[in-house]
């Protein structure tokens, strides 16, 4: 299990977190505007990447707020929490 | 050539100390430099795929690449279970098929899969349950898929070990049972698809990892690949790499609609024969089966975030073994031999792609998630038909990728038999 360093409350094991999937994805200003192709990359399409991973975890079982974290999808190493707006 | 097995090779060899036996299939140390088509993924469903592609389209020179060794991957470690018992009329049409394939697939390959449709029981737990289960058994009749509703006591005639007393945290009102599902031997599958694909010419390269996909500068189709035995040419690439299929298709500048989890499963200690058919849970996550070795064969979940570290966590495992002693009170004191993990790549609508790409001549078969092995001769079989056409076998045409674009999504994700 991971131990999660939420950037309000510190560090609590991973049961009190629920994952949101992958962090900085921005949805198109004006969603009328894009093409289909655009939209559905934006919904679906995913890095999935085997390395450094930038996501979104929501501390459900604690203060409830979303915050971003960067993890080695390979070794489940969390380097950096950070929260909404900030640099990790 | 492998040897034929029959009766009369066992015969002749037991007659001279089995010193006959040749391996299974030839495994080239070297590639060819170019090949017609190239199967990137020798797992169950790539293997398949190569079969078909040789022995029902006559497509050339064929190779598998596979980074590992064939049956070492996620063929060789999921829970075997083979159903069909689908939502979706395309689902259905799709993973039947496999069933269809399956029944006759031992005599198919000459080699004993050991398919053995012992009937799988999904179990309800309340009033959703039940009415979602029924759903699906009048959905799968219409479908032309076996599926009948059974009543508590006809669940426990089924399967004696389960415990219907209206006691327990999650009392069972009934069951959807599918009397042609069941399991196979996992590495039977790979072994068997390997040798039978291997006596049709194709070359099977094990050890050999693909590290790029090298392009026509011009028109941007597909030209070879660059694998740690070297540059491959080819003239189309299959690419059936399961959870590592999102890295493999970054190689041609796609980003795919997936994610790769953790998934878990485990065995016990082996014991006398006590369960004879395969059990699911999806509301209390539990489902089971025994192996013809004795050993309970248990399917846990997915973890919740995305991995490749071949690892899961032990609260998920926790989780699924806790259901089975709730509703199999004579495994409270079964002991657990080993866990194990593998990287499924799963799909928004948790229903598998099959098909073309934007990419002429790249061709992907992935996204099966917690549930490919049941349809691996299902799968090889539409697939190969599309890459040998250059456009989608009937079976395979609704899971193209585009459906993510166009919205005709199939969503077995709620109907899935087990909620990851």
């Amino acid at each position: 299990m991971l131990l999660i360093a939420c950037p309000w409350c510190g560090p609590r094991p991973e049961m009190e977190f629920r994952h949101a999937g992958e962090a900085h994805l921005a949805r198109p200003a004006d969603p009328a505007a894009v093409s289909d192709a655009a939209w559905a990359a934006y919904l679906y399409e995913r890095s999935n990447p085997r390395g450094e991973h930038a996501e979104r975890w929501r501390h459900l079982h604690g203060c409830g707020r979303f915050f971003n974290a960067r993890r080695h999808t390979l070794t489940d190493r969390i380097s950096a929490t950070y929260k909404p707006g900030e640099a990790p | 050539m492998p040897n034929r097995f029959s009766f009369l090779t066992l015969a002749r060899e037991a007659l001279r100390s089995h010193a006959g036996w040749r391996p299974q299939w030839r495994s080239p140390e070297r590639p060819q430099p170019a090949y017609d088509i190239v199967i990137l993924g020798g797992g169950g469903h790539g293997l398949a795929t190569a079969y078909y592609l040789a022995k029902e389209h006559r497509v050339g020179r064929i190779a598998v690449l596979e980074k590992g060794w064939i049956g070492g991957g996620n063929t060789g470690r999921n829970t075997t279970i083979i159903r069909s018992n689908y939502l979706f009329p395309e689902s259905a049409a799709l993973y039947d098929h496999a069933v269809r394939l399956w029944e006759g697939l031992s005599a198919e390959l000459n080699y004993n899969v050991m398919f053995s449709p012992r009937g799988v029981l999904m179990l309800a737990h309340g009033e959703h349950d039940v009415q979602s289960l029924k759903r699906h058994v009048h959905a799968n009749r219409l479908a032309g898929v076996d599926n009948e509703w059974l009543a508590p006591a006809a669940c426990k005639a089924f399967c004696p070990p389960l415990d219907i007393s209206p006691a327990i945290r999650y009392p069972v009102l009934g069951g959807a049972l599918q009397r042609r599902g069941g399991v196979a031997r996992h590495d039977a599958v790979a072994w068997g698809y390997a040798r039978a694909a291997s006596a049709l010419g194709v070359d099977i390269l094990e050890n050999c990892e693909v590290t790029g996909i090298a392009r026509d500068p011009r028109g941007g189709a597909v030209t070879g690949v660059e694998t740690s035995k070297g540059h491959i040419r080819c003239g189309k690439l299959g690419v059936v790499a399961a959870g590592s299929t999102s890295l493999v298709m970054a190689m041609a500048g796609l980003r795919m609609p997936l994610e790769s989890f953790p998934l878990q499963a485990l065995v016990s200690e082996p014991v006398k024969p006590v369960f004879p058919c395969v059990a699911m849970s999806n509301t209390i996550h539990a489902y089971v089966s025994q192996s013809d070795k004795g050993e309970l064969v248990i399917g846990a979940g997915t973890d919740q975030y995305t991995s490749y570290s071949q690892a899961g966590n032990v609260q998920i495992l926790e989780h699924t073994l806790e259901a089975i002693c709730e509703i199999f009170p004579i495994f409270r004191r079964m002991r657990m031999l080993r866990a194990w993990g593998g990287i499924v790549d799963v799909t928004p609508d948790r229903s598998p792609i099959i098909g073309t790409t934007s990419v002429p001549g790249l061709y992907v078969n992935c996204g099966w998630g917690t549930g490919g092995f049941k349809a691996t001769p299902g799968s090889g079989h539409v697939f190969a038909a599309t890459i040998a056409r250059s456009e989608p076998h009937p079976i395979a045409a609704p899971f193209s990728l585009d459906r993510f674009v166009t919205g005709r999504v199939i969503d077995e994700a709620a109907a899935a038999a087990v909620m990851h």
